[in-house]
């Protein structure tokens, strides 16, 4: 699976250029099934890039751990989904050096739940890099409850908090990792549009 | 200078009301007969005697009512006061020049004594008497920001200056356009107006921050923006969004004039001493439309401005819906005959 072309949109959202080596510098890498192809090609452009890497897989592919540990990373650490590999990439972070690099693949959710995670530990922004691949599910905030709902990918949608029906806008929060969701039928309460499939 | 304070409400049964002196002070914000984004930025404080530019921060009839309603906001959601942990200085910044401004402006309201950082405010109208230590946080009952804009008509942004741009890491946010704090803190200045259509292409914003980023501590400036709200609600927040927003669909021929209101906001901007954070207070002014056409001049120009609105514009500040409604209810007050430049009234 390649990199996702996105549709030009608004300066909030953002983009993902392609994964690109920083040497031998110290790393943490977060990846989910899909994005592990992103490392393996970073891997393949450098191989260096793998000597000071601790690899997080978010629920991998039963070979995928295999897969990365023949990359040969400094370890490799396999969490079963999201709200693990959170504490996970804090401790690396809290014990990480100085000019440690960030790199990040897979959905938007994991790239945006993480680099917020990140970025309040105090990683700076230009130290995180992220590419993605594979589902264009998105991690939406209710700007009503301010419940976080994943892996959506249809607009409108139900929060899975409130249960109002949101509309998703290209409106997104680095600092909360995702995506606004706002009530699409304040105004005429009922009148719902039909559910479309949400496009990269 | 005396003072009545409107008892009013800015929410439930919407009993606030402009008195007619209010009406004529009102910081109209069409300078012609049509609308487009410009920067449009004058230096602050400056305007006429009595205008909403004369002073720093406008004191008006409506100051002790819209502190109650913020009371109200704030109890109900916290998160529309937020402040990232490196902002508390520009915080103190912000308390400074609130209160020395006030203090100077409206002595009979407002008085600051210092002695060193031991610091003596009163503030009359709300009844406040206190005595505190400035930049120790705790000999206030809350952060700097906070416990400043409590006391101040508006909402209140603080920018912090890094890497050539303005990033918004602190605010009071309580009687917002549709835009929601909780959501944008921490975003650099084109991420949070990147919703707005069509500015960005224009040119707008890179021209804005340029400007922001040189404005110094010699100098502050202010512009005029505006919208359309129904009803003199302060909480128009995408938070609130599904309970209000049924209300924009209840405007009809007969009830236009008094419940379809003008919104505008007095945006000033300050380059705050330590911090060197930049100061956005963007403070809200309401007024129906039956108000603001016993103005004849502002009568016929807001009919044409709303008529000829570029139906992008109408849609972004939320009154495509009610624009027919609008502009027939306004032709009334427009007989074709020419309108002086400028805001202010003839």
């Amino acid at each position: 699976m390649s990199m996702t072309e996105f549709s030009p949109s608004i300066e909030s959202r953002p983009t993902y250029a392609p994964l690109t080596s920083h040497g031998a510098a110290p790393a943490i890498m977060v990846a989910d099934a899909a994005g592990a192809a992103a490392l393996a090609d970073l891997a393949a452009s450098d191989s260096s890039v793998m000597d000071k890497a601790h690899v997080v897989l978010v629920a991998p592919t039963a070979e995928g751990p295999s897969q990365i540990q023949s990359l040969r990373p400094l370890a490799v650490h396999v969490t079963p989904d999201l709200d693990a590999a959170g504490p996970m990439l804090k401790q690396l972070l809290g014990t990480a050096r100085m000019g440690t690099q960030l790199f990040l693949a897979g959905s938007e959710g994991l790239m945006g739940h993480m680099s917020a995670l990140a970025t309040a530990e105090g990683l700076p922004l230009d130290a995180i890099q992220m590419e993605h691949r594979g589902t264009i599910a998105r991690r939406m905030q209710c700007v009503h409850c301010k419940g976080i709902t994943d892996n959506v990918t249809t607009d409108p949608f139900t929060c899975s908090h409130c249960g109002l029906t949101l509309f998703v806008r290209d409106h997104f929060s680095r600092r909360l990792g995702a995506f606004q969701g706002v009530c699409v039928d304040a105004e005429t309460p009922g009148v719902v549009p039909d559910s479309v499939e949400i496009r990269p | 200078m005396t003072f009545q304070f409107n008892e009013e409400t800015f929410r439930g049964d919407y009993t606030y009301f402009n008195s007619p002196a209010a009406v004529q002070r009102f910081p109209f914000p069409f300078d012609q007969d049509s609308y487009m984004y410009s920067v449009n930025i004058e230096r602050h404080p400056g305007g006429p005697k009595g205008s909403p530019f004369e002073f720093a921060f406008d004191v008006d009839e409506h100051y002790v009512s819209e502190m109650k309603d913020r009371e109200i906001t704030l109890a109900e959601d916290p998160m529309r006061c937020q402040s990232l942990p490196h902002m508390e200085l520009a915080g103190w910044d912000l308390l400074e020049l609130i209160m020395v401004s006030k203090a100077r402006d409206y002595p009979d309201l407002f008085t600051l004594t210092r002695d060193g950082n031991q610091w003596h405010w009163i503030n009359k109208p709300l009844g406040i008497d206190k005595k505190f230590t400035f930049l120790d946080p705790t000999t206030l009952p809350c952060g700097p920001m906070e416990y400043i804009t409590r006391q101040a008509q508006g909402d209140f942004a603080l920018l912090h200056e890094r890497e050539g741009n303005l990033w918004l890491d602190a605010g009071m946010i309580t009687s917002q356009a549709d835009w929601s704090l909780d959501f944008d803190v921490g975003m650099n200045f084109f991420e949070w107006h990147a919703p707005v259509p069509k500015a960005r292409k224009m040119g707008v914003f890179d021209k804005a921050l340029k400007f922001l980023l040189a404005v110094d501590q010699e100098q502050s400036y202010r512009r005029l923006n505006w919208t359309m709200t129904v009803n003199p609600r302060l909480d128009t927040s995408p938070e609130n969004y599904h309970k209000w927003g049924p209300e924009k669909r209840t405007i009809t021929p007969e009830n236009v004039g008094a419940k379809q209101f003008l919104r505008v906001e007095l945006q000033t901007f300050w380059r705050l001493p330590r911090s060197n954070a930049l100061a956005f207070p963007i403070r809200c002014y309401l007024c129906s439309l039956q108000d603001l056409a016993t103005v004849p001049k502002w009568g016929r120009r807001l009919h044409r401005v709303l008529r000829d609105i570029d139906p992008d514009l109408a849609d972004y500040k939320g009154f495509a819906v009610n624009q027919e409604t609008i502009v027939s209810y306004l032709s009334q007050f427009d007989d074709g005959a020419p309108t002086s430049a400028g805001i202010f009234p003839d």
